[in-house]
């Protein structure tokens, strides 16, 4: 599935006083099977823009074509796009409502009007996607811990079958063996399923180990759409809007800075050990 | 929709009505809705509409965004006016099928119609210019006696301004929590009256959960701070009557005065 | 001084704390160990940094500190005061004063500066002096220019900066805040860090600062490591993070420089333990790079 965005314009409260413009001229092309990260402050319209993929917000002007279709041409199934474009809200525990998990993970596949059987085996399969194993099933999911009700809610979005998983900062409030668990099972899904991943976050950590392109949106603007090495490459413009590059570039960075001869299209931290290495050995150190 | 409401907000400014001390709003308020029902003539609301006017002009809120606020609750007076119009026995003026219009009723509904109108105008000024804080302790305050009635006034006032607190956030999250359910494909627009009420269950089972936390989590902070109730508490803005308070009471009494003449000596 | 010449402001000994659970009888049905054994020291003046995941008993013993919740067995004393003893409660919470996770729930009043007097008012202070509290405290801050807003209106940060200055109002010895950044984004985060830092190091208020992100720790004159209801590690910054294994193997995060410096050890760069900083990292690498040079040529 593929979404192109042409020109998009959000403004809130128009001709109100509190008029303010939150998504200016946005221009991208999100392809089958990405693992796309989308970056900004608070404010600068990410969790906007993340709303119009499945049509809950409705932009002021410009398109949206999903597949060659123009979702806003009149006639066209907004509600199986709310079906394909799964989108999990930042703090989607705070949807739960059914009393046993595997209830609250049906909602969604039974608004999409399977029955009960084929909705029970969809969250059934949604819950093995994100680690939760049977005896989960009946459990009240208000008993269960902050890092195992987020995963209800995103096995919640998963049953539907989207064929693109957008998540609002999934990370957010959680401890870091919390949040390394989330991305593993984000990391994992994308890797066996295929389904298309966009995850927007403050984070450039988050992304920078698991994102393949990393989108910097700044004031409703895209200020960057690259591969994360380039993204990353303007430290002092993503300072300047309140973003920070990942740690490993500060390093790299530091080591150029007294003459060593590293790569600064290094993102993760076993590629950073490597070009130290690397330098270290051709300076005659033993190691 | 709940956005468009202007009534019962506050029209932030700084003249001579925003300052008056909330107690002498809240009596005056209480006067002149008094004053409406029992002072009935043309005289009467004559004296009414320019007593409004001459507050309004002064509180520099402008008489559209009061008017503004009268819409939402148009439909409720049209009613009141159309039941009271044909269904007042009396003289019949005009026969429509089986409905009498009567003489007795189109007065009675102009009566209604003025009251109502100016009920709502004389307590938007009072919401309009004074911060719903200012408006909790001049209750407290104001209504202070009521303690020797074993009435927990200070625990009331609090618990209101807790509440003018979270509205606002709770609103919020009823928001987002509706667009989180609508992307898992629910329905809260279409279908008859049991579905509708069914469709809100994933909408306010998550919001009391939310309301309950918070709850806890404000009990918590609040004893953190030292809150004990309204025992041995010091105000950080006391309430105290200044020169124009006290003018402002004469002003009203002078209202009244002049609303008993009306009645004594004018007979329209 | 040395901190050992200090007084303590908080001593607690052996601290256990059990949950309870009733059934419908009121008979105990259940019960859960939340804290089994914690001792801690703190002196006047120091940044005490406890780090661990969530249900490691960190939010337990943070209440605690505050009379929230009393010992089921041990001693706590903050500020010299017992708090099982129900009459020092009160000076205990004037003591030790305490900001919590969300912004949004722990803001009571709807003006930013009564929110800051609400704590003065409850202590009975006069009028005319909690004027004088709330504009020193929300000047200490930095939200002075915001006294007369909503609290609606402010981001994460300045919410929980006002959050503070409500307790600083309250004239505290020592802040305990319970994971005050969990949720908020960087900006906010580091504004929230700079505050409490420039609280500890100008005013000299005792600050115990519970959080999961290792880069605001790294400042602490201590850190205190928990899991499962006990104390696992305690030491400076440099001590603790010298064991990037055992920290991992309780699933906490250690700091990127930190891990990368651990890695390149593990590959036979002889880097020393515990570096914190970029800065510390270029440096010793450097030293090892031309260190070497030097005795090749």
């Amino acid at each position: 599935m593929e979404i192109r965005i042409e020109h998009l314009n959000y403004i809130y409260g128009l001709g109100t006083s509190y008029e303010k413009k939150a998504l200016d001229d946005i221009s991208l092309t999100i392809r089958s099977g990405e693992f796309i990260g989308i970056i900004g402050h608070t404010g600068s319209g990410k969790s906007t823009l993340i709303q119009h993929l499945n049509g809950l917000n409705r932009a002021s002007s410009g398109q949206i074509f999903v597949d060659g279709k123009n979702i806003y041409e009149d006639g066209y199934p907004m509600r199986q796009l709310r079906f394909r474009v799964g989108l999990v809200f930042q703090y989607p525990e705070y949807q739960i409502f059914e009393t046993t998990v595997l209830k609250d993970i049906c909602f969604g596949p039974k608004n999409q009007g399977l029955s009960a059987e084929e909705a029970e085996g969809r969250a059934r399969a949604a819950m093995r996607m994100v680690g939760l194993d049977e005896h989960y099933e009946g459990k009240s999911p208000f008993e269960l811990s902050g890092g195992q009700k987020r995963r209800v809610a995103i096995a919640g979005i998963l049953a539907m079958n989207p064929e693109v998983l957008v998540l609002d900062e999934p990370t957010a409030g959680l401890d870091p063996k919390g949040r390394d668990d989330i991305l593993g099972v984000l990391k994992q899904l994308h890797r066996e399923s295929g389904i298309t991943v966009v995850l927007v976050s403050h984070s450039m950590e988050d992304v920078a180990d698991y994102a393949s392109r990393i989108i910097v949106l700044d004031k409703g603007k895209v200020l960057y759409d690259d591969i994360p090495a380039k993204v990353f490459s303007h430290v002092e413009e993503l300072e300047s809007i309140g973003l920070a590059a990942p740690q490993v570039t500060y390093v790299m960075r530091a080591l150029r800075g007294k003459g060593w001869d590293v790569s600064q299209d290094v993102t993760t931290q076993a590629e950073a050990a490597d070009e130290i290495l690397e330098v270290l050995r051709k300076a005659g150190v033993k190691c | 929709m709940l956005k468009d409401m202007t009534i019962g907000q506050y029209y932030p400014g700084n003249s001579l009505i925003h300052r008056l001390d909330p107690r002498v709003k809240l009596l005056g308020t209480l006067v002149f809705i008094i004053s409406l029902f029992t002072f009935s003539s043309i005289s009467a609301y004559a004296l009414a509409t320019v007593a409004v006017l001459t507050v309004v002009a002064v509180s520099r809120v402008p008489l559209r965004y009061i008017l503004k606020g009268l819409k939402p609750i148009f439909i409720l007076m049209l009613i009141t006016i159309l039941f009271n119009l044909f269904m007042t026995p009396g003289t019949a003026v005009l026969q429509i099928w089986k409905l009498k219009m009567t003489e007795e009723g189109i007065r009675f509904a102009i009566h209604m119609a003025v009251r109502l109108t100016y009920l709502i105008i004389g307590s938007s000024i009072l919401t309009f210019t004074t911060t719903p804080n200012s408006l909790t302790d001049g209750l407290e305050s104001g209504l202070g006696w009521m303690n020797r009635l074993h009435v927990p006034v200070h625990e009331i006032a609090m618990m209101m301004s807790i509440a003018l607190r979270f509205i606002p956030i709770l609103m919020d999250e009823t928001d987002k929590i509706m667009r989180a359910q609508e992307a898992r494909g629910a329905d809260f627009q279409s279908g008859g009256v049991f579905h509708r009420v069914k469709a809100m269950v994933p909408l306010l089972v998550p919001l009391f959960v939310s309301a309950f936390r918070r709850a806890n989590d404000l009990a918590l902070a609040m004893e953190a701070r030292g809150y004990h109730g309204g025992a041995g508490r010091t105000k950080m803005k006391p309430l105290v009557y200044h020169r124009k308070d006290w003018i402002a009471f004469l002003v009203m009494a002078g209202y009244v005065a002049a609303q008993i003449l009306l009645r004594i000596f004018v007979k329209i | 001084m040395k901190s050992s010449d200090r007084r303590s402001i908080i001593e607690g000994h052996d601290l256990t704390y059990e949950y309870l659970h009733y059934d419908d009888d009121g008979n105990v049905d259940a019960s859960y160990r939340a804290l089994k054994g914690v001792s801690l020291d703190v002196k006047e003046g120091q940044f005490i940094a406890i780090l661990g995941h969530n249900g490691s008993g960190k939010s337990t013993l943070a209440r605690q500190l505050n009379a929230l919740l009393v010992p089921s067995g041990g001693t706590l004393f903050v500020d010299g005061l017992d708090t099982r003893e129900e009459k020092n409660v009160g000076a205990i919470r004037q003591a030790a004063g305490m900001v919590f996770q969300n912004p949004d729930n722990q803001i009571i009043a709807s003006v930013v500066e009564e929110d800051a007097g609400f704590g003065p008012e409850n202590m009975g202070v006069p009028t005319k002096e909690i004027w004088e509290r709330v504009r020193k405290a929300l000047k200490a801050v930095g939200m002075w220019e915001y006294r007369e807003s909503s609290p609606n209106r402010l981001s994460g940060g300045q919410k929980q900066r006002v959050a503070i200055a409500g307790v600083i109002a309250m004239k505290p010895k020592c802040i305990v805040l319970d994971e005050p950044t969990a949720m908020l984004d960087p900006g906010g985060r580091a504004e929230v860090i700079r505050t409490v830092r420039e609280l500890n190091r100008t005013d000299g208020i005792t600050v115990i600062l519970i959080t999961h992100y290792m880069e605001e720790v790294i400042y602490a004159d201590r850190v205190l490591v928990m899991d499962e209801g006990a104390v696992v590690m305690s030491g400076t910054p440099r001590e603790v993070f010298s064991n990037v294994r055992a920290l991992k193997e309780i699933r906490l995060d250690v700091p990127f420089v930190t891990e990368l410096a651990d890695r390149l050890k593990e590959r036979g760069v002889p880097l020393p333990d515990g570096i914190l900083t970029v800065e510390e990292l270029t440096e010793e690498l450097e030293k090892i790079r031309h260190g070497d040079q030097n005795r090749a040529s």
